[in-house]
């Protein structure tokens, strides 16, 4: 039988919200257990309703569960909207001081204002005593939570959300009734991050010396993180003041010699397609971040869809060669990451990564990342000794590919053209040129299908349902799979984290041998299975949610209990 | 090595016969001739119109970019190495109309970049359409009734925060030439907007309606270009005078300076150590 618990902490912008989730979801981690969490909150500064929900398990786990042992409900509304999600024995830990006339048997009654102010001095620490009151429920290790506290909170900011946490972990001792008792799950370490952590960290890695970008929900950390790490790893972060700079940028640094990126959401994207066409046809490296919000316009900017797949596949005019991952795991965004700078620079194009509000702000537990693994791979560079004549930026190759050599180079100059152009980059006008260029630009996709990143692929060959999904639903639509197996149904589950190349034949074999296929996707359009459909000719199902939340496999279940 | 003319050789120009580019050109190589500037070391980014063509027609790393785009990849080259000279060209149409909020922003960063725009107040390359320094009630193809105030780019630059605002006249050859070297010389942002007849379509601002107004900011003693106000005033004299020189001048820290990623040398001299991530990872536990 599997250990799991289930917390929300749910209040206002500005209440705190998520120092408690994090902190409870490093609490749980550090006591040996897997974790998953994700985040809810709206587009505002102050106010409003956030939740932050944590899922800790003996078992691996990479979704979320509906149901909650333990609501931190740092405000009434949190009572109000999540009291029918509690789970048989769940309770409620608030604040009845501030919250009066308020009575259940599931309400555990933490005063935490009073009590942070009376313990730490200060009223403000009130999601500490609660972030207490929570470990104390399940009889957390209290010198395991001190610990976590003095690290988290600075100099004497750390002793006194000791003092607050303490008082709320023995105040809850006081509720035989309600006690959830947990024990150490082990001590393995497991790091704790989310997907644009991830990815920022993978970036490095990999050596990316410049970007350029724009603040915009879901991919702003990304920026921050890179801008806060830029002294020590040599990188330099340029908020441009649009994206259609931040990409015409990145463009420029890719030019000059140095792995160049640039994260945005569709929005921003919109802005950035006439850059990415001018990396495809100048055959300049760069990586873009796309993390996707629901649209179009402005949406819903703080909530998820997976909704910009075809615009990301056909963005930009004219046709060139792309490549397009989507990120499937925790892992995914760090080693894809990786590839995405190798890629681009072996075959000088625009790599594109698909990420979404979800990935992008949900905290998983992971092995830590083998960095003796990663590979660095800068791709063909102009050698003068194996060179005759003069250097030609764009010289026609067997594979497409033609030597790079840098500006500043003492034996080369190196000119790149946005207007079609000739082997020395200069413009021309004559068809047969033309002609020979797009065949040499587009050769690289010959290159690019032998080292497809492989979908993911679960569950029996004999199965009767085949469950597809792509990029950051891969946690929530493997459980469904798991479960439906283990309740007497028959589910296998391929998940892609590569979308451009297509992956044709894995999505070919795997659903001929199925009798059913659903493609579960957040959108409303069913993009993947259209792909799959044009890529492959074979049509599935759909399961879609476009309501800017996430799937959870509670969802997905009910779903197919419906199509079945 | 020292540079000749004959290094600055480029591919034959398709310019229109008389074109002010060609006075352009050959200033452009002059400057480079006498500053004695090798093509390896020279990063000529352009946009697209005729102006964008230039970079063909002589010698250098080439990055021929979007319309109204060269300065982003301009700015971002010389970040990432600034041992390249970077001469960014553009024209009225490019830099003032479609590149407009590039040009701001590079201005007010102050990035070490000489700026050349082939201003002639018309589109050329789609055939004699107003353009954002049109001059007011100019009649073209897409303003019958006449074109709208023109965009002042020299006020705009000084407000912006460029710290070399200049201006010069593509039929006098010998003052741009001496402008351009004050713009690469020049430790910042260096606008040089140039006047710029076009034969084809503009049969209003020509050589002679230039000649007879242009009139250079140096023979006047009294004038001083690091003043900030008399400077933007300056730059509001427009038509029976065209005052043509340096019209501001100021020594700021560059965008380059400010980056601590740069003191141990140039991006592109920086290499790659994943291992070193090890610390970070560290954090997540």
């Amino acid at each position: 039988m599997t250990a799991e618990i289930n917390f929300m902490v749910g209040g206002e912008a500005g209440q705190g919200v998520q120092s408690v989730g994090l902190l409870l979801a490093k609490a749980m981690a550090r006591w040996g257990y897997h974790v998953f969490a994700d985040q809810d909150y709206e587009s505002r500064v102050r106010g409003g309703h956030n939740f932050f929900r944590i899922r800790a398990s003996d078992a691996h786990v990479e979704a979320i569960r509906e149901s909650v042992d333990i609501l931190i409900a740092l405000n009434k509304e949190s009572i109000d909207l999540h009291h029918h999600e509690l789970a048989k024995g769940g309770v409620i830990v608030y604040d009845g001081e501030k919250l009066p006339g308020l009575a259940g048997n599931d309400l555990i009654n933490v005063p935490f204002a009073s009590m942070a102010k009376e313990e730490a001095g200060d009223a403000v620490m009130a999601n500490t005593v609660a972030f207490g009151a929570a470990l104390g429920l399940i009889g957390y290790d209290v010198n395991l939570m001190n610990e976590l506290l003095t690290g988290f909170f600075s100099g004497e900011s750390g002793a006194k959300n000791v003092k607050a946490a303490n008082a709320g972990y023995q105040i809850a001792l006081e509720f035989e009734g309600a006690q959830q008792k947990m024990t150490c799950a082990g001590d393995e370490k497991r790091m704790l991050l989310n997907g644009n952590e991830a990815m920022a960290v993978g970036a490095i890695a990999a050596g990316c010396k410049f970007m350029s970008a724009y603040p915009m929900t879901p991919i702003t950390s990304i920026m921050e993180y890179l801008a806060a790490h830029s002294t020590e790893f040599g990188l330099v972060v340029v908020p441009a003041e649009d994206e259609i700079s931040a990409i015409n940028m990145t463009v420029g640094a890719g030019y000059t010699g140095v792995r160049a990126m640039t994260a945005t959401s569709g929005g921003g994207f919109c802005l950035m397609v006439e850059g990415l066409g001018l990396a495809a046809i100048t055959e300049t490296p760069i990586v873009v971040i796309e993390g996707t919000r629901p649209g179009p316009a402005i949406g819903l900017p703080t909530r998820t869809e997976q909704g910009d797949l075809d615009f990301i596949l056909h963005a930009s005019h004219g046709e060139f060669p792309r490549v397009v991952f989507a990120p499937a795991t925790i892992d995914d965004c760090f080693n894809l990451m990786i590839q995405a700078f190798n890629i681009a620079e072996r075959y000088q194009l625009p790599v594109l990564l698909i990420t979404d509000h979800y990935m992008a702000n949900s905290y998983f537990t992971t092995d830590k990342f083998d960095l003796s693994k990663v590979t660095i791979d800068r791709g063909l560079l102009f050698d003068k000794n194996k060179t005759a004549g003069p250097y030609k930026r764009y010289a026609y190759t067997e594979s497409g590919i033609s030597p790079r050599a840098f500006p500043g180079n003492r034996d080369a100059l190196v000119v790149a053209d946005s207007d079609e152009h000739n082997e020395d980059g200069h413009i021309i006008e004559d068809g047969e040129t033309r002609t020979k260029m797009m065949d040499k630009r587009f050769k690289k996709m010959e290159g690019l299908k032998q080292e497809i990143v492989q979908p993911r692929y679960y569950g029996m060959d004999s199965a009767e349902t085949l469950l597809i999904g792509w990029g950051s639903t891969y946690g929530v639509i493997k459980e469904s799979a798991e479960t439906m197996n283990k309740t007497g149904g028959s589910c296998s589950h391929l998940h892609l984290s590569q979308l451009w190349p297509f992956p044709v034949e894995a999505v070919t074999t795997a659903m001929k041998k199925t009798k059913r296929t659903y493609v579960i996707e957040n959108n409303f359009t069913g993009q993947l299975a259209g792909l799959i459909r044009e890529q492959t000719g074979l049509a599935a199902g759909n399961i879609l949610k476009y309501d800017g939340r996430p799937f959870t496999p509670e969802i997905i279940l009910a779903e197919l209990r419906k199509q079945r | 090595m020292t540079v000749k003319m004959e290094d600055y050789n480029g591919l034959t120009p398709a310019w229109c016969p008389g074109c002010g580019n060609f006075g352009i050109l050959a200033a452009v190589k002059k400057a480079l001739v006498e500053l004695n500037i090798d093509p390896h070391d020279l990063l000529l980014v352009s946009g697209i119109g005729q102006a964008g063509k230039l970079p063909h027609y002589t010698k250098g790393n080439v990055f021929n970019s979007l319309h109204g785009r060269p300065m982003p990849p301009a700015v971002a080259a010389k970040i990432c190495n600034r041992d390249l000279k970077v001469i960014a060209i553009s024209g009225d149409g490019d830099g003032y109309g479609e590149g407009g909020n590039h040009f701001i922003h590079a201005a007010r960063r102050n990035h070490d970049i000489t700026y050349l725009v082939h201003d002639n107040q018309i589109y050329g390359l789609t055939k004699g359409q107003t353009s954002p320094t049109s001059d007011i009630g100019f009649v073209t193809k897409t303003t019958p009734q006449g074109a709208p105030p023109p965009f002042n780019p020299l006020g705009i630059a000084i407000a912006a925060g460029a710290t070399l605002v200049a201006r010069s006249f593509a039929g006098d050859t010998e003052h741009l030439s001496q402008m351009i070297k004050e713009g690469i010389n020049h430790k910042g942002f260096a606008l040089i907007d140039i006047l710029q007849p076009c034969v084809s379509f503009n049969h209003k601002n020509t050589y002679a309606w230039y000649k007879e107004r242009v009139y250079k900011l140096d023979a006047d003693a009294s004038y001083n270009p690091s003043d900030k106000f008399a400077a933007f005033k300056k730059a509001q004299e427009w038509g029976e005078h065209i005052p043509i020189g340096v019209f501001y001048r100021e020594e700021k820290p560059v965008y380059e300076s400010e980056f601590p990623a740069l003191e141990k040398g140039t991006l592109v001299s920086q290499g790659i150590e994943p291992m070193k991530v090890e610390k970070l990872l560290a954090e997540f536990f």
